[in-house]
């Protein structure tokens, strides 16, 4: 039996420490949509996510009730809609993003990932037209996000498609500038992209996957910061086993989870995303993890070496947790879902120059970070550019999500509210990359040996 | 399959029955209680079989709660699994 203060331990991570699952994700594959007619491929995509996911949200909540873990979204991935859209040659992507929309709806998700576009190497039929759309796309829907990838380790990075992005990125921002640029906070450009993961806005449902499958990410930064607490005198070391153990507690949970979902719904359970992923709410954020483990603040020297730490224990704990392991796993930084990373923002102490380090030993990349609306496309490709160079090196995923304040300068705040939080414009070194990313072509992969 | 409820409050006489009677009433049989008041803060920990229980798990958690915010008291019902998860291997 199940002793008394481990009954209590449970409760309190729940109660007072915002241990919730983050998402249960219903990965779908569209390859069987697939028609030169879009509006029989559109038919067909509609009635293939209705009819899989129609129960998702009801199982989910009956989790939620019966175990009394909060599941804060329930959400969808499908196959990258390029693969859709290229059959449909001439006509214009967007009535998928429509589709999409309307599926989500209609099964009551908030949002479906797999708008997207996989590059690496170059461009494919309909891919460019797909990622010229995503603009539009983005502007005229409400629950779809979208996801490009541009380089891996395998490949190398295609330097065109960083170009591409960056005024797609600027582009995004600007025709929704009257929601506050929202739609950039809807995509993501990855390196390394990966096929299972459950967290937006990067999702979708990779061709090597299964016809349908679940898989949940965790969270629960609370959690590790509140455990820390309590060891206020302990060496390193000891953190680190801190992490593990409460680690291995939450993604048990996941794994609970999921099994549970995925069985209710008759379809394969996947993958638990080991994450620790915040939110705005107060005693949910990385940063204070960080700041928990000695740190004034987060953003000085310092931050990379604990967050290496965190990320590296928080695998640890968790592998032993569950039996498939996937997705993302390891620490999120998005600035604006993070209180502590809010503040630290805000006064200065974390910059974009210290966040590109922090992202070489962690999940995921430069994350829901708002930057001025002046900034050029050539300096949002850059960035890119910048980021992949890290995961293409490092063989890890990293993502770009960006967002480009129209209209606004360092120091004033963009606040969407909700999970996506709020944020201020952070500076961006203003020295032109514009000729490098001229060049287009593709940065060649990195040699797998000599490494040093 | 058991649940675990769990109460925590004031002290208040009949918190013990009310809460059984409500497991009487949906077939759940009370199997194991650990209860404590320690300087008038009532806690107390029920496991009920809910096997052969006549409703869904979602009743008995709702009705829990009703009862919780009658008494003033917090009472959370949640499935043993969850707890055999977390903290066995």
């Amino acid at each position: 039996m199940v002793n008394t203060s481990d009954i209590l331990e449970t409760i309190r991570m729940i109660q007072d420490e915002n241990l919730d699952i983050r998402t249960i994700t219903m990965g779908i594959s569209l390859t069987d949509c697939i028609d030169s007619d879009i509006t029989k491929a559109n038919t067909k995509i509609y009635d293939k996510i209705c009819k899989k996911a129609e129960n998702l949200v009801f199982v989910g909540n009956t989790i939620e009730k019966e175990y009394g873990i909060p599941i804060i979204n329930k959400r969808l991935s499908i196959t990258p809609i390029s693969i859709i859209s290229a059959a449909t040659q001439s006509e214009s992507p967007v009535a998928f993003a429509k589709t999409m929309d309307k599926a989500a709806e209609t099964v009551g998700v908030n949002l479906i990932g797999g708008y997207t576009a996989l590059v690496q190497k170059g461009f494919s039929a309909g891919d460019r037209e797909l990622i010229e759309s995503i603009p539009e796309a983005l502007s005229e829907t409400s629950r779809v996000c979208s996801s490009v990838n541009i380089g891996s380790t395998k490949t190398g990075i295609n330097l065109d498609a960083c170009a591409l992005m960056g005024r797609i990125v600027k582009e995004t921002a600007e025709r929704t500038v009257n929601n506050k640029c929202f739609g950039a906070a809807k995509l993501v450009v990855f390196c390394n992209a990966v096929d299972d993961n459950p967290f937006m806005a990067g999702a979708f449902h990779g061709v090597g996957e299964p016809d349908c499958i679940i898989n949940v990410g965790v969270s629960g930064p609370g959690v590790v910061r509140s455990a820390l607490s309590k060891y206020k005198g302990a060496d390193i070391t000891e953190i680190a086993d801190v992490i593990k153990k409460t680690s291995y507690k939450i993604t048990r949970v996941g794994q609970l989870v999921g099994t549970v979902a995925a069985e209710r719904l008759g379809v394969p359970f996947g993958i638990v995303d080991l994450s620790l992923a915040p939110t705005p709410a107060i005693g949910d954020s990385v940063a204070h993890i960080l700041e928990e483990i000695g740190l004034e603040k987060c953003g000085c020297p310092g931050t990379t070496a604990a967050l290496a730490l965190l990320n590296d224990a928080v695998k640890k704990g968790g592998v032993m947790a569950c039996s498939k392991i996937g997705g993302l796993s390891g620490a999120f930084i998005p600035v604006s879902e993070d209180a502590g990373m809010i503040d630290a923002a805000v006064c200065g102490s974390l910059t974009l120059e210290k966040l590109e380090a922090m992202t070489a030993v962690c999940s995921v990349g430069i994350d829901m970070v708002i930057i001025p609306g002046d900034t050029s496309h050539e300096t949002i490709a850059a960035i890119i550019a910048d980021e992949a160079a890290i995961g293409m090196v490092n063989n890890k995923t990293t993502a770009v999500r960006i967002i480009p304040a129209i209209g606004m300068k360092p120091g004033e705040e963009l606040d969407w509210g909700g999970l996506f939080g709020k944020g201020p414009v952070m500076p961006v070194n203003t020295y032109s990359p514009a000729k490098f990313i001229s060049r287009g072509g593709l940065i060649p992969a990195p040699l797998h040996s000599l490494k040093n | 399959m058991r649940a675990v409820i769990t109460v925590i409050g004031k002290d208040n006489v009949g918190i013990l029955a009310k809460v059984s009677g409500v497991c009487a009433n949906l077939n759940a049989n009370v199997t194991d209680v650990t209860q404590s008041v320690l300087d008038d803060m009532f806690a107390m920990i029920m496991l009920a079989d809910i096997t052969n229980m006549n409703t869904d798990f979602s009743v008995l958690a709702d009705t829990m709660t009703e009862l919780g915010k009658t008494l003033g008291l917090a009472i959370h019902t949640m499935h043993e699994d969850i707890f055999t998860a977390m903290h066995g291997i």
